[in-house]
């Protein structure tokens, strides 16, 4: 079940969470001026757009039930929607005819199009199946995009494209002010999560969540249960590619590596870290494996040198108990249980 | 055993086969269940009930054979197809949404016949489009007060009223019963003989039932079920009168019965 919080109390726990979690995002930029590190916000920046690809992920994983290991690619297919208009751009060539762009209205629209459209011919061929074989088959339509990236060498291919712009916003949104990104994108993440929301509580959320709990009793009640789950796996997969065009714009870069599997599993990390089925958990999970990844190795490189490249031997155990004894994990903790 | 129909058939099968390996589950079977009618199928265990249920609900294809329902032929239509034509169904095993309340479950069966639902925007828990028709059924089959239980807090008779409402939800013409009393002590299966009882008349029923005193007590008419084939179709005193049903299969319950 999504989280319905009661109606008779104004402040749940739940609620008063948010509201400490938006405050200290909106906060975030001046406190780190204030602190002298403005790497933080370019740091929080990446956070959000992880996020934003992992509440895309929870809206199939945790709400349908789909456990999509090649949601990656989706991301990445918006990076380099990005990173290809932005190539022929700056070389002044053309792209079937027409100029590379790169206005943010045009590019980042066109990046969750190709999210879509990258969604729906994958999601039709692997929602045949469920289980272990749908696992297995987004994987592979995900590693054949990335070796088709890695192969591409018009486009970098292994070295992929290296950005020296952001995209242009209309006035007075400047995003090549670091600040006025992360605005931006905290922006469109909330504007994410509010529809997420509103998706997992609608007619056509319930079908899904129908559907992940008993899919045989949906057909019989007369839902053509693959349309819908289709559906959403498209919807995802646009809220994806827009991931990777912000991803794009966060790190100045596009490479075959945002496609790897090992990405689409860091997502699936940050879902069920976070709390999978809960939408606003994913953007904690995807907050602490970032954090982790940031100060863990450089933490374990004071008590021994050489030893951070391991950090993952504690990410293994955090996770390991989070499962074990937090089945909503971080959000869980921090929203308590439900009534 | 043929005998002129009350009304036109509103479910029929023609030469129905269904072979599994060498066995034939459903061995060329012709079946009709009139409009309006409590139609009961017994048989004993392996007769092959269940494989016909499956081709009537279309989740098992026949071999051959045709299976019409409405006048139409629906052999190869899928499941939420015939569903959406009037077919309910409701399982032997119960078949819930664990996760949503029992009001959910049945508004859930609402919305699958209240036109589609690419609708992402409203708020579904609030429409009470879907809550008031769902809550009535709720009430009609006596759960109305476990409406904002979760499914799978429910106790097992619950669960098998709530089985029957989300069938029921769906205004069905045809409602396809699979062992509605499965598991059930005697109190339960009472109540929802009674519940069939009031059914009876407003909606055909196809029955499939292992309780013979519900099934002698509810049915218009029964058809015998054995290896795949229709032993004999009658009334319920044809049927207990009959000496092939006595040896094959009723001996031992026509006592009780």
């Amino acid at each position: 079940m999504p989280p319905t919080a009661p109606r008779t109390a104004l402040l749940t726990r739940p609620r008063i969470a948010l509201l400490i979690l938006l405050a200290v995002a909106l906060a975030l930029p001046t406190v780190a001026a204030w602190m002298g590190e403005p790497f933080y916000v370019r740091l929080a920046t990446r956070i959000l757009v992880f996020a934003l690809a992992a509440v895309s992920l929870d809206l199939i994983l945790g709400f349908g039930g789909m456990v999509s290991f090649g949601h990656a690619a989706f991301v990445g297919i918006g990076g380099y929607v990005v990173g290809i208009l932005f190539a022929h751009q700056s070389d002044g060539s053309t792209l079937f005819g027409l100029p590379g762009t790169v206005n943010g209205l045009v590019v980042w629209p066109l990046a969750m199009l190709a999210g879509a459209l990258a969604a729906l011919p994958v999601g039709a061929i692997s929602l045949r199946t469920s289980g272990v074989p749908f696992i297995m088959i987004t994987l592979a339509f995900a590693q054949m995009l990335f070796y088709l990236m890695t192969g591409l060498k018009a486009y970098g291919g292994d070295d992929g494209i290296a950005l020296w712009s952001r995209s242009t916003l209309p006035a007075p949104l400047n995003i090549a002010d670091h600040t006025t990104f992360y605005y931006v994108v905290l922006g469109l993440l909330v504007a994410a999560l509010v529809l997420g929301w509103r998706l997992v509580n609608s007619r056509f959320g319930r079908v899904i969540r129908g559907a992940k709990d008993n899919e045989r009793r949906m057909a019989a009640l007369g839902y053509p249960v693959t349309r819908y789950k289709l559906a959403a796996f498209v919807i995802a997969g646009a809220l994806a590619g827009l991931a990777g065009a912000l991803l794009a714009n966060a790190t100045m870069f596009v490479g075959p590596q945002y496609l790897h599997w090992s990405r689409s599993g860091d997502l699936i990390v940050m879902v069920v870290l976070g709390g999978i089925g809960t939408l606003i958990g994913p953007v904690l999970g995807a907050a602490a494996l970032l954090l982790l990844e940031e100060f863990v190795p450089e933490l374990m490189d004071l008590a021994h040198a050489g030893l951070g490249e391991h950090w993952k031997i504690v990410l293994g155990p955090v996770l390991i108990l989070l499962v074990l004894y937090a089945r909503k994990g971080l959000w869980g903790v921090v929203a308590g249980r439900r009534p | 055993m043929s005998r002129p129909l009350l009304s036109r058939p509103l479910l029929s099968t023609d030469s129905l086969v269904k072979r599994f390996g060498g066995l034939a589950a459903t061995d060329g079977l012709s079946l009709s269940v009139a409009e309006g009618e409590l139609h009961a199928l017994i048989g004993p265990n392996g007769a092959g009930k269940t494989t016909l249920i499956g081709q009537l609900s279309g989740e098992l294809t026949p071999d051959s054979g045709t299976i019409l329902f409405d006048g139409r032929d629906v052999t190869r239509l899928p499941v939420h197809k015939r569903a959406r034509r009037g077919l309910a169904r409701s399982f032997q095993i119960t078949s819930i949404f664990p996760s949503f309340t029992a009001l959910d479950n049945v508004a859930l069966a609402v919305q699958a016949h209240a036109g589609h639902s690419f609708r992402f925007w409203r708020d579904a828990g609030r429409d009470r489009r879907l809550a008031d028709p769902a809550r009535a059924v709720l009430e009609r089959v006596g759960l109305g007060a476990r409406a904002d239980t979760r499914a799978d807090a429910l106790a097992h008779g619950e669960k098998r009223q709530l089985e029957l409402a989300m069938a029921l939800a769906t205004g069905p013409r045809l409602l396809l019963l699979d062992e509605p009393m499965a598991g059930m002590g005697p109190e339960d299966s009472a109540r929802m003989v009674e519940l069939l009882q009031e059914l009876k008349g407003g909606v055909t029923i196809l029955l499939v039932e292992h309780d013979m005193d519900a099934v002698f007590a509810l049915a218009d008419r029964i058809t015998v079920l054995v290896r795949g084939k229709d032993l004999a179709s009658g009334t319920p005193a044809q049927i207990r009168n009959d000496p092939a049903v006595r040896e094959a299969y009723l001996g031992d319950e026509m006592e009780v019965a």
